[in-house]
């Protein structure tokens, strides 16, 4: 078999293009991600899905499937990893679940479950980030940005608008949005927006429906993410794990 | 059966709903308090906290008296022990840490409107409020945290089962949980 | 100040005619536009935006990523003190101070009346001459209190920087110890007509007999691969290897980068090739050129080396002249190759190869996935030969001594000379040229140094050697170098050396990856509480924590070798550190009174119960 790789001892076919991460995916594997979404081209930044590759650590998201490779992802020490990775996240923004409406639906809170995190353990940066609330209709909680990038990636290759954008360095970078005023109310923003689904975390809100699904009912009260994510990929014979709209912008 | 764990517990700058939370493993505090016998605690109202085995604090750290009360527990307890979002990230409390306690004060009692002679305060016997709230792990070293607003009675009975059995504490999907 | 669109159509217009009104200049174009209020007006962006075609929101993004652009008023004169560790060893934090007591202002804030702001800089690469400032992005080296004091009244009479005397912006070349490099003796185009003559063998051969043209990009790989060159920017990747897979790469358009954006503290070696050696480093980019079959050369200079910008400019224009730059050089039908120089904006990341291209191409200068790699998917994902200046030099002397007199330098796996930055604690600083293979202690010897405690070898990155290891040989079978060479004599703290590598790195990271972005962040601060005497074992065990997460997680380089000065520091002098540990297990994370100062201040109140003391616990 040429097109296979294997892993945690598990065959994985993968079609030419695929990464690591969408052939495990499309196969029914799960590697725990947080900026990786199948819909668009991935880019590595919150390196969740690091996973060891002939003994050597790497992003699966974006590296390429190779035939023979030996992959490595369910044990304990990449695990740990991830587990610091997600406290990190933590630690640096504002994450108050109880008070949170996307609480239940967040990807980082599901990730924390999974991997069993119970602390952010590092010293809390508590930073100031005021909420834009100048939007009609949309709430953004810049408190709560993982910086995952993917409302830019949305708005940019699917809405065509360029809504989003990331400025500063380090961990002085932060999401801006596109208007002279800095003001969400100020851009070209629609509810119908691609860039209004892809928040993995509680950033961008829809006004006045948030707590509508009960506790007990909501997206990660069911089902633990592992579970949840390998629905959300493409999985059928004929899907990749790309889309169209990465394979236009690569 | 060897002795009787002795748990200590109580809240700092907390709602007292972890503790609240701690009641709803319900008839089972029978069960457990053939294992244990409580020390410190709103449950007994023993004011300080003497040697124990476990210590539970729900809440943060927003005065000096919270600093000053974990102290006494991390001092007393061998194994302590976190619960709660306010213990774990300063949770709602920690809400104001990105306004200064300067301004927060003058607002509260002095420009408030419909404060007469406002004044901030000084009484000795009040303890001070810290500038942040901070998470208790920032302040000692904690053993074992159960995240939850409050967690749940289940998630603290297991918890605190596996740890009396000497097992490392597992919490699993469902028990774990962050709001 | 006052502004309508009109007046930034004014200064903007020649400047985006001079790019061509394309946006992967914008880096360019932002830097330009600058010059003219001292920050990038809000008004500007929307002109930029419009006349680029590019969403405000990434050009703003752009514009934040970059330390040298501002989008809010900086001060008509914006000083910015060299924070190297070796600058800091001449004095530049009591000078910084000394400035800012003297112009009444803040370190980081803008004077009340906008005239002056005061505030530290990465490295700015004058270690040989330090302590040294960048004012509005020009260097100024030597810095002692009396230069300091005039440089405030300069400012405070609002004189123009170029009526300053000359001699504070006179950069020495310091060249202590010359080499086969620095030594040379060729004139522009020897290299290239040697090329031009090569074999097949990659040896010189009668000028009679000219290789075709089909032959000869083949005879120039072939060349550098027998001559065992490696990359000078410190991973010392084989030069022919990279050059041969940019030829093999499919493309019409391929690009020939060098990298001229010398950000790792301590190094200072590139400065001098670039003020005196220009011709020798566009020789060699050319020739890559001609190997890789690339027509488009890039020179990314980074923005402290601003002041070279011009004389740079006057060797590319004397070399198009002697057609040894432009359309078929030397005579050589298609031929063809041109120069530009980029600059920088102050980030270190850029000196990482998919950074810089990213920068090159006008955005945030943030690290690219490998695979692919710059020989296939380089600069606007076209084939690109990058290498460091130094490596060009080395390549078009290995080409002229020819592969086998350049392999006979150095050692069996470091071939040929390395150029060393040396500063810190030693009587003569400067640049010394050496065979690879070269050991510590010679270099010591050399440079005068005395009483020396530790060397710190390639940069906060690199490795921090004590005395029991100064025999050990610079080269990539021991001690691999970029090339900068810190002394640090016995009257030394290694723990303020960690402690100033350590922020730096969090200053320059560029935050793309979760790792880097908050694990920089967080070694940081644990630094800074040990500094403050609150440290114990515990922070010892998270430091060893968050240099495991960032070895195996971290996207580049930077992030994986972030926590390299605290480990190499504790390794060999562990004291600095256990000295300022306290005996307790644990500390809190803050100051515990320090928290009650704003409540102390509000109250009225200093009785015993308004303070806090840590607690054996």
């Amino acid at each position: 078999m040429s097109d296979t790789f294997q892993l945690d001892g598990a065959d994985v076919t993968f079609k030419p293009g695929q990464t690591v991460m969408q052939a495990a995916l499309a196969a029914g594997h799960y590697v725990p991600h947080l900026c990786y979404h199948p819909e668009f081209k991935p880019h590595g930044s919150c390196k969740l899905c690091t996973v060891k590759i002939n003994g050597r650590t790497a992003a699966s998201c974006t590296m390429p499937a190779e035939a023979g490779l030996q992959v490595e992802s369910n044990i304990e020490e990449l695990n740990a990893l991830r587990r610091t990775l997600v406290q990190m996240l933590f630690a640096e923004g504002n994450h108050f679940c109880p008070s949170c409406e996307k609480s239940g639906n967040c990807v980082l809170q599901a990730l924390g479950y999974d991997l069993e995190v119970h602390t952010a353990g590092f010293r809390h940066l508590y930073p100031d980030r005021p909420v834009d609330a100048s939007h009609p209709d949309i709430l953004l909680d810049f408190n709560r940005c993982v910086l995952c990038e993917l409302c830019v990636r949305a708005s940019s290759e699917v809405d065509g608008k360029n809504v989003f954008a990331l400025s500063g360095r380090g961990i002085n970078k932060h999401l801006i949005v596109n208007s002279r005023s800095g003001l969400l109310v100020d851009t070209d923003i629609a509810l119908t927006d691609k860039a209004m689904e892809v928040c993995p975390v509680g950033v961008i809100l829809k006004k006045r429906v948030g707590f509508s699904v009960p506790i007990g009912a909501r997206r990660y009260d069911q089902r633990p993410i592992s579970a949840q994510a390998l629905d959300d990929a493409p999985r059928s014979p004929d899907a990749s794990g790309s889309c169209a709209v990465c394979e236009g912008s690569s | 059966m060897s002795r009787k764990l002795r748990i200590a517990t109580t809240s700092l700058a907390g709602c007292f709903g972890c503790h609240m939370s701690f009641l709803d493993i319900d008839e089972r505090i029978l069960t457990l308090l053939d294992l244990v016998e409580f020390d410190r605690s709103p449950i007994t109202d023993i004011k300080r906290c003497s040697p124990c085995d476990i210590g539970l604090i729900e809440g943060g750290i927003c005065n000096a008296e919270n600093v000053h009360v974990l102290y006494e527990f991390r001092k007393n307890c061998k194994l302590l022990i976190a619960i709660g979002s306010c213990a774990i990230t300063g949770g709602l409390p920690a809400q104001r840490n990105h306004l200064d306690l300067g301004s927060c004060l003058t607002e509260v009692y002095l420009t408030e409107p419909g404060l007469a002679h406002g004044h901030i305060p000084n009484d000795p016997e009040l303890p001070l409020p810290l500038d942040k709230v901070h998470p208790l792990h920032e302040v000692v070293k904690i053993d074992y945290f159960i995240p939850g607003c409050p967690p749940s009675g289940d998630a603290i009975w297991k918890f605190l089962t596996d740890l009396i059995a000497g097992k490392t504490p597992e919490l699993g999907h469902g028990l774990i949980k962050y709001d | 100040m006052v502004s309508n669109s009109g007046s930034h159509e004014d200064y903007l217009t020649p400047i985006l005619e001079r790019y061509g009104y394309v946006a992967t200049s914008l880096l360019q174009i932002l830097r330009e536009a600058q010059e003219h209020y001292g920050y990038i007006h809000p008004d500007a962006l929307d002109y930029l935006s419009v006349k680029l075609q590019v969403p405000r929101a990434r050009i703003e993004g752009v514009a934040g990523f970059y330390s040298f652009i501002y989008l809010q008023p900086h001060g008509e004169y914006r000083v910015l003190f060299s924070d190297n560790i070796t600058d800091r060893m001449l004095g530049s934090q009591a000078l910084m101070e000394k400035m800012c007591q003297q112009l009444w202002l803040q370190p980081g804030k803008v004077s009340e009346d906008g005239l002056v702001s005061i505030g530290a800089t990465s490295c700015t690469g004058m270690c040989d001459q330090g302590p040294a400032m960048l004012v509005n992005g020009r260097a100024i080296t030597r810095l002692t209190q009396q230069r300091v004091q005039e440089i405030g009244y300069l400012i405070r009479n609002r004189s123009p920087l170029a009526d300053w005397p000359a001699d504070y912006f006179r950069v020495d070349d310091n060249v202590r110890r010359k080499g086969l490099l620095l030594d040379n003796k060729l004139a522009p185009g020897d290299a290239l007509r040697a090329a031009l003559l090569l074999s097949v063998r990659g040896e010189p051969v009668e000028p009679r007999s000219p290789s075709t043209s089909s032959g000869r990009t083949e005879n120039i790989v072939e060349t550098i691969k027998a001559s065992g060159l490696r990359g000078r920017g410190g991973a010392g990747f084989p030069t022919g290897l990279k050059w041969e897979a940019c030829r093999n790469a499919t493309g019409t358009v391929k690009h020939v980068v060098c990298n001229a954006d010398e950000g790792e503290p301590g190094t200072f070696k590139d400065r001098v090739l670039l003020t005196s050696y220009a011709d020798l480093v566009f020789e060699g980019m050319t020739l890559a050129a001609l190997a890789v079959g690339a027509q488009h050369g890039y020179l990314y200079l980074r923005g402290e080396y601003r002041y070279l910008l011009e004389p740079l400019q006057a060797v590319l224009q004397r070399r198009r002249d002697a057609n040894l730059l432009g359309r078929n050089i030397l005579g050589q039908a298609n031929f063809n190759f041109d120069i530009v120089i980029h600059l920088g904006a102050g980030a270190y990341i850029c000196g990482e190869e998919t950074a810089l291209i990213e920068s090159l191409e006008g955005k945030r200068g943030v690290p690219r996935n490998r695979p692919p790699f710059p020989v296939t998917h380089g600069y606007m994902q076209q084939p690109t030969a990058l290498d460091n200046v130094e490596t060009f030099c080395q390549a078009a002397m290995a080409i002229h001594m020819g592969a086998e007199n350049y392999r006979a330098i150095g050692t069996a796996k470091s071939v040929g000379s390395k150029l060393i930055s040396v500063s810190g604690d030693c009587p003569r600083p400067g640049i010394y040229e050496y065979p690879f293979g070269v050991t510590v202690r010679e270099i010591l010897q050399d440079c005068g140094a005395v009483n020396t405690r530790a060397v710190q070898i390639s940069g906060p990155s690199g490795i921090c050697i004590g005395e029991n290891e100064f025999g050990r040989k610079l080269g990539f079978e021991d001690l691999p170098t970029a090339g900068a060479f810190m002394v640090f004599d016995d009257s030394r703290d290694l723990f303020e050396v960690a402690c100033n590598f350590v922020h730096f790195f969090a200053h320059e990271s560029c935050g793309f990856c979760t790792p880097c972005r908050v694990g920089t962040s967080m070694l940081k601060t644990t630094m800074d509480k040990i500094a403050a005497g609150h440290g114990t074992r515990h922070d010892l065990n998270e430091i060893e924590n968050l240099d495991h997460v960032l070895q195996t997680t971290a996207h580049c380089g930077l992030g994986r070798s972030a926590c390299n000065p605290v480990l190499h520091t504790l390794k060999h002098f562990r004291p600095a550190y256990e000295g300022r540990l306290k005996s307790l297990d644990f500390e809190p994370g803050f100051d515990l009174d320090g928290a009650l100062a704003r409540a102390r201040q509000m109250t009225g109140r200093d009785d015993a119960g308004a303070h806090l003391k840590t607690e054996e616990a």
